[in-house]
């Protein structure tokens, strides 16, 4: 498979064209905005948190495909999970897009399909976009989370 | 290296392309095909050399040796600057001041002419396609003296609502200061025109030529601007060098900019006498190697035309537009009448983002993003676009490359 389309993989594009969990959530207690000035991303992340554990989680706004792709399967990956596991599993997904060898691939995956991110750095941003929100709103700092 | 050529000949592009080796080689497995100019020129080889040759052999500082490498410096540093008055027209060489680029000659003169002079209530007209350079500077010197920075607006196609730029400019107006031609547009704004009306009120202005100075003839005594702006990399010259052109009463009557050596002509402890332009306005020791490369860069763009280089490039347009008009669910975002060789565009299927991803594994190197010129993007209410900017080294088979490129892009996003 050539970079390209180990970047762009199906299940990427799919989540790109339908996005997963895209909706604003009525009954969500926190709500962070992430946004990318270089690329004018930007992202509202929804939470239902109730004793560490995220209830329900959605997401809503635009940006490029890596980014909402991302941020889709995030919402997946995470609702359930309590706000340390999800912090977990940002970390091995950073270390998995970042070319880092050592990662815990149990943890990982369905968002192995970001792999392919790992040879085009400037998309790292796009791919983490997503995650650094849901970190800010876990954190519960009320502010627009920013990649710069 | 003497290669005259009549400007009305056509350029002769295979050739001019071996003077660039950057163009030569491959990305990702592809022929380079540089379509970024609006953001930075590539470099020929004779600006290469002589930055080469100015740090190998005749490195010195200026205007202060004695010794014979000092005056060899001082010599071409002083000739560089003749040779830009002649590139832009200026009545006098003392009438160019070396800046960084186009970014410091706008601080420049907000920081310089503006600053001391400006009132509350006084206004700033600039147009709503500016570079974040040609804004911001406006904004702080707003905050600074309570001067307002008024926004003349633009239609669809990218282009200045004539009526509405009347509109907005009148007597409380201190400075008009637009761009030559929008970088993120393509679109020729109407100077002369815009000169005329804002001297008709006394008013001057300051026209932004990072995108103008590269591609087509300036003269700026006949457009009778008051202050002209240019980037030395965007015009394949070397990166953080650039020149302020102003007129000399204005420079003249200006305070310094920075304070230092070679600005002043005594020093006391009790007080100062400035320089005389242009050395006031250049404190400390400037970028020599950058000045003498600018000048080899001009020199270069000098020998093939203005004119000839314009008219090639417009062919590059409208091939380009002619291609790119024919995919489907593409949108031009800049689609004005008078148009430099400027390509933005966006996908239905694709973010600027990936489409600049995917032409770049196929070798082809465009900008995606906002362009410096987010109030731009909200106007066309896009986040970003992607954009193809062309100089006179590119040619129609790289446009053909950009448009397999962008199918390319429309497969994997079907
Ligand atoms: C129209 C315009 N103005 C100003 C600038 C700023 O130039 P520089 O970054 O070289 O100072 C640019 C560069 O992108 C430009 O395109």
């Amino acid at each position: 498979m050539s970079e390209i389309n180990e970047l762009y993989q199906e299940m990427i594009l799919d989540h790109t064209k339908s996005p997963r969990n895209y909706k604003a959530l009525p009954t969500s207690n926190r709500r962070m905005e992430g946004y990318n000035p270089l690329c004018g991303d930007r992202y509202t992340v929804y939470l239902d948190l109730a004793d560490d554990v995220i209830r329900d989680i959605s997401f809503q706004g635009s940006g490029c495909a890596i980014s909402k792709s991302s941020a889709s399967m995030m919402t997946q990956a995470v609702k359930g999970k309590t706000t340390e596991e999800a912090r977990r599993l940002f970390q091995e997904f950073h270390k998995m897009i970042t070319g880092v060898t050592e990662y815990n691939k149990n943890l990982i995956g369905k968002l192995t399909v970001f792999q392919g991110v790992s040879e085009f750095p400037v998309r790292v941003k796009c791919a983490t976009l997503g995650w650094h929100t849901l970190a800010a709103a876990l954190t519960g700092n009320e502010k627009t989370v920013s990649t710069e | 290296m003497t290669m005259q050529r009549d400007t009305k000949e056509r350029l002769d592009v295979a050739k001019i392309r071996l003077d660039f080796p950057a163009l030569a080689q491959e990305v990702h497995g592809h022929a380079l095909v540089y379509l970024d100019n609006a953001a930075t020129a590539q470099k020929p080889q004779c600006v290469i050399d002589t930055l080469n040759r100015y740090y190998s052999l005749e490195n010195a500082n200026i205007h202060r040796g004695i010794h014979y490498l000092s005056q060899q410096a001082t010599d071409a540093y002083d000739e560089a600057r003749e040779k830009i008055a002649r590139f832009l027209g200026a009545r006098e060489a003392r009438e160019i001041i070396f800046v960084r680029g186009t970014t410091e000659a706008v601080n420049l003169v907000a920081q310089s002419y503006g600053r001391p002079s400006f009132r509350p209530g006084d206004e700033i007209l600039i147009t709503a396609m500016e570079h974040h350079s040609n804004i911001v500077p406006w904004q702080m010197l707003a905050e600074q003296t309570g001067a307002r920075v008024v926004i003349a607006p633009i239609d669809d196609r990218g282009e200045l609502i004539w009526s509405e730029f009347e509109k907005r400019l009148g007597k409380k107006t201190k400075i008009v200061s637009l761009a030559h031609i929008s970088n993120a547009l393509g679109t020729i704004n109407p100077v002369t025109k815009i000169i005329q009306a804002a001297h008709a009120l006394g008013v001057p202005v300051l026209v932004d030529g990072a995108q103008s100075a590269p591609h087509i003839r300036v003269n700026v005594q006949e457009m009778d601007c008051d202050f002209f702006a240019f980037s030395g990399h965007k015009l394949y010259g070397p990166t953080g060098i650039g020149a302020l052109y102003g007129k000399a009463a204005l420079l003249e009557a200006m305070p310094p900019y920075q304070s230092g050596g070679d600005m002043i002509s005594a020093v006391t402890f009790e007080k100062t006498v400035y320089n005389k332009i242009p050395f006031k306005f250049e404190a400390g020791t400037p970028h020599i190697a950058g000045v003498i490369g600018l000048g080899a860069a001009v020199d270069y763009v000098s020998r093939l035309g203005l004119e000839a280089i314009a008219q090639y490039e417009h062919e590059l347009l409208e091939y380009g537009t002619k291609k790119l008009e024919a995919i489907d669910g593409l949108r031009f975002i800049g689609t004005a009448r008078e148009k430099s060789a400027i390509l933005s565009f966006v996908l239905a299927s694709a973010h600027p983002h990936d489409i600049g991803t995917i032409l770049d594994q196929e070798g082809v190197a465009i900008r995606a993003g906002h362009h410096c010129a987010m109030p731009v993007m909200e106007r066309f209410g896009v986040p970003a676009t992607a954009r193809a900017s062309f100089a006179f080294y590119n040619t129609k088979e790289e446009i053909d490359a950009l448009v397999r490129g962008i199918y390319k892009v429309k497969e994997i996003f079907q």
